[in-house]
């Protein structure tokens, strides 16, 4: 909440601070999730399955790791009223990257040298969105093309060889847990603690509220962009690492089958984040990405056919945007 | 508002919207003259039609792309729904061999309207910013379509189908650049219409419009209709053209939101003429033919490709310090 405080007064003259907190899309993903789960619990029961067993609840979880990975980053950056478009082609080139580094260096080289080439195409993003005022949609969009064509330049296929040791992070469990479950759980709690109790955070919310204002009020609100793109880059990278670890070699095909640039932003708007800016949260997010899983899981068992999944996907994102829309909690025009 | 000045003169009034899009014609011109200086033979009128005649569904789709984005909003359905258009007419084609060209065509156009209806009206009246119902869209209609023929389309498109997307009128005109032209012409005559200037009044700010008396919502959904037509009409070339693939489409969205930005329409509406609009189009498959003819690798190709477009909207933003402020209004397509 404290972070809507620094938010511009247009926002606080439409919408005053909220007693209910089921109106909060943040809550209301996560009773989405719950409510999904139950429909998928009765659904697949009926069928004569089990679809709560430990197994299979880990197995969603499991499954959330990489998109939640970049949705928690494509929050930060859509929390400034930016996107980015290149987060799929980052993580082919971050596995890519990886698993040739692993290959023949150590592990803790390859995970450093994924994580600088995260950040750098982060500073790049932001500094062009910012410097240059290019459209954040363009800007990342030519990065996605510049990152496509150095793989296809390099790289004809899966490359690299993961170590066992580095295998780990996508196969070990701590008792049921998926240890990779707690990369995600840690980063978006840093992400989480971040957007919410730092200034840093604050100015996060005031860009993308109005950027003008919060210009006007001393943010810096170009190095808040730029830091915003790193951040969201370098979780991009912990996704592209997790998924290297999981594959045991690079694919330059990673990022882009599951199209994680468009179902990252799907994600982050399913958790109430505004696309223009200004307001949602990490925690949102998180639900969101869990909807999904859920729903991808439910799907599985019932063998649903993999194509028509996509149908009844994109019918849920556009409906829950707008039951949201529709609850009065989108800004009015 | 102000190519929608209607005291204006139209001498005025064309360099105006010469001057929105002025780093698009220069882009335009250098990368023609980089084509004549590569390759000598490019201006015989055979090889130069046949080079328009390649660029006609993403002219075509950019003029579409350019009424939704002019207005504020986005359409990420295009690719799929040229993707759906091929898909489907081979369908057809499959099951009735006989059916008549004008026919299918005519169907393909209704239910591109009928795509961009639902998209407008979901956006519209729900309240879902566009981004996302198009997105939804796009994985419906892909779902949809793959769902349909288990992945791989079957049936193939009869000559006389094809012929708009590769064959010729009079012996050497194709129709695919007569079908370019008579949209582009379409797509002037409606920005100079009331229509066109509604259009941008509602993209520039949408409740001074809604003041002064627009229909926005009524207007935006005309715009996502005008842009399924178009996306319809692209799918008819690209399948006459190319023939029947479950690829056919992809990555045209992103293309004609490029093409559209390139000519110097602000992401988010209000600004910019829809000639620049199709003139980005013809600059980016100028660029991939230049590109071609370089014989960079086909991989180096979206690098360069990536940079610039970059370089060319960093240049043409540098003249416009207004883009600053729409930036933070780009993405959600309503402007909220």
């Amino acid at each position: 909440m404290t972070g809507t405080a620094v938010a511009p007064p247009t926002v606080a003259k439409s919408a005053p601070p909220r007693r209910t907190r089921l109106a909060d899309p943040a809550v209301g993903v996560w009773l989405a999730a719950a409510a999904v789960t139950a429909a998928g619990w009765i659904v697949v029961a009926a069928r004569g399955g089990d679809f709560l067993t430990l197994a299979n609840v880990v197995g969603i979880l499991q499954n959330c790791v990489a998109l939640g990975l970049v949705a928690v980053g494509q929050t930060a950056v859509i929390l400034t009223g930016s996107l980015d478009l290149s987060v799929a082609y980052l993580i082919s080139l971050g596995t890519l990257v990886a698993a040739t580094t692993m290959q023949d260096g150590g592990v803790v080289t390859a995970v450093l040298a994924v994580l600088a080439l995260s950040a750098a195409v982060g500073l790049a993003n932001g500094l062009v969105v910012t410097g240059l005022k290019v459209n954040a949609f363009i800007a990342t969009l030519g990065t996605a093309f510049i990152l496509r064509g150095w793989i296809e330049d390099n790289y004809t296929g899966p490359a690299g060889k993961v170590p066992a040791s580095f295998q780990h992070l996508g196969y070990d469990r701590m008792g049921p847990v998926p240890v990779s479950l707690f990369l995600l759980a840690a980063v978006a709690a840093a992400l989480w603690f971040v957007t919410r109790r730092t200034r840093f955070g604050h100015h996060l919310y005031a860009t993308g509220g109005d950027e003008h204002a919060a210009r006007l009020s001393g943010v810096r609100t170009r190095r808040t962009v730029v830091a915003a793109h790193v951040l969201c880059s370098l979780c991009v990278g912990a996704a592209a690492l997790f998924l290297a670890a999981r594959l045991g070699a690079g694919a330059p095909w990673a990022g882009t089958e599951a199209r994680y640039d468009l179902e990252s932003i799907a994600a982050v708007v399913l958790g109430g984040t505004a696309l223009a800016g200004g307001r949602g949260g990490v925690a949102g997010t998180l639900g969101g990405v869990l909807v999904l899983a859920v729903l991808d899981s439910v799907f599985n068992q019932l063998g649903v056919d993999p194509f028509f999944k996509n149908v009844v996907r994109g019918v849920v994102i556009i409906a829950a945007v707008a039951l949201y829309a529709r609850r009065g909690t989108g800004r009015t025009t | 508002m102000t190519t929608a000045n209607p005291t204006v003169g139209p001498y005025k009034r064309v360099a105006r919207s010469l001057g929105t899009g002025a780093p698009v014609y220069v882009l335009l011109a250098v990368l023609l003259v980089a084509l004549a200086a590569t390759d000598p033979g490019f201006y015989e009128p055979d090889r130069f039609l046949a080079f328009v005649k390649r660029a006609a569904p993403l002219v075509i789709l950019a003029a579409g792309q350019y009424l939704v984005i002019v207005c504020g909003e986005f359409d990420l359905s295009v690719g799929a729904i040229v993707t759906a258009g091929v898909v489907v007419a081979a369908e057809l084609y499959g099951s009735y061999p006989d059916a008549s060209w004008a026919v299918v065509t005519g169907g393909l156009l209704l239910a591109g309207a009928l795509t961009g209806l639902v998209s407008g009206l979901i956006t519209t009246k729900l309240r879902v910013p566009s981004f996302i119902t198009t997105l939804g869209m796009m994985l419906i209609l892909e779902g949809a379509v793959f769902f349909w023929t288990g992945g791989s389309p079957h049936g193939s498109l009869p000559e006389e189908f094809r012929r708009l997307g590769r064959g010729t009128a009079g012996g050497w005109l194709p129709w695919a650049v007569l079908a370019c032209l008579v949209a582009g012409a379409a797509a002037v005559f409606l920005m100079r219409s009331d229509f066109g200037r509604t259009l941008i009044a509602t993209g520039d700010s949408e409740r001074t419009a809604a003041l002064a008396g627009v229909r926005v919502h009524r207007v935006r959904v005309i715009a996502f209709v005008l842009s399924g037509v178009a996306a319809a009409l692209a799918a008819v070339l690209v399948g006459g053209f190319s023939g029947v693939s479950a690829q056919a489409g992809r990555g045209y969205e992103f293309e004609a939101i490029t093409a559209v930005v390139l000519g110097g329409v602000a992401l988010g509406g209000g600004r910019g003429s829809v000639v620049a609009a199709m003139a980005g189009a013809f600059s980016l498959q100028a660029l991939f033919t230049l590109l071609n003819l370089q014989g960079v690798s086909g991989a180096l190709e979206s690098t360069v490709q990536g940079v610039i477009v970059i370089a060319a909207v960093g240049l043409g933003a540098a003249d416009f310090s207004r883009l600053r402020r729409r930036r933070t209004h780009l993405s959600g397509g309503t402007p909220s």
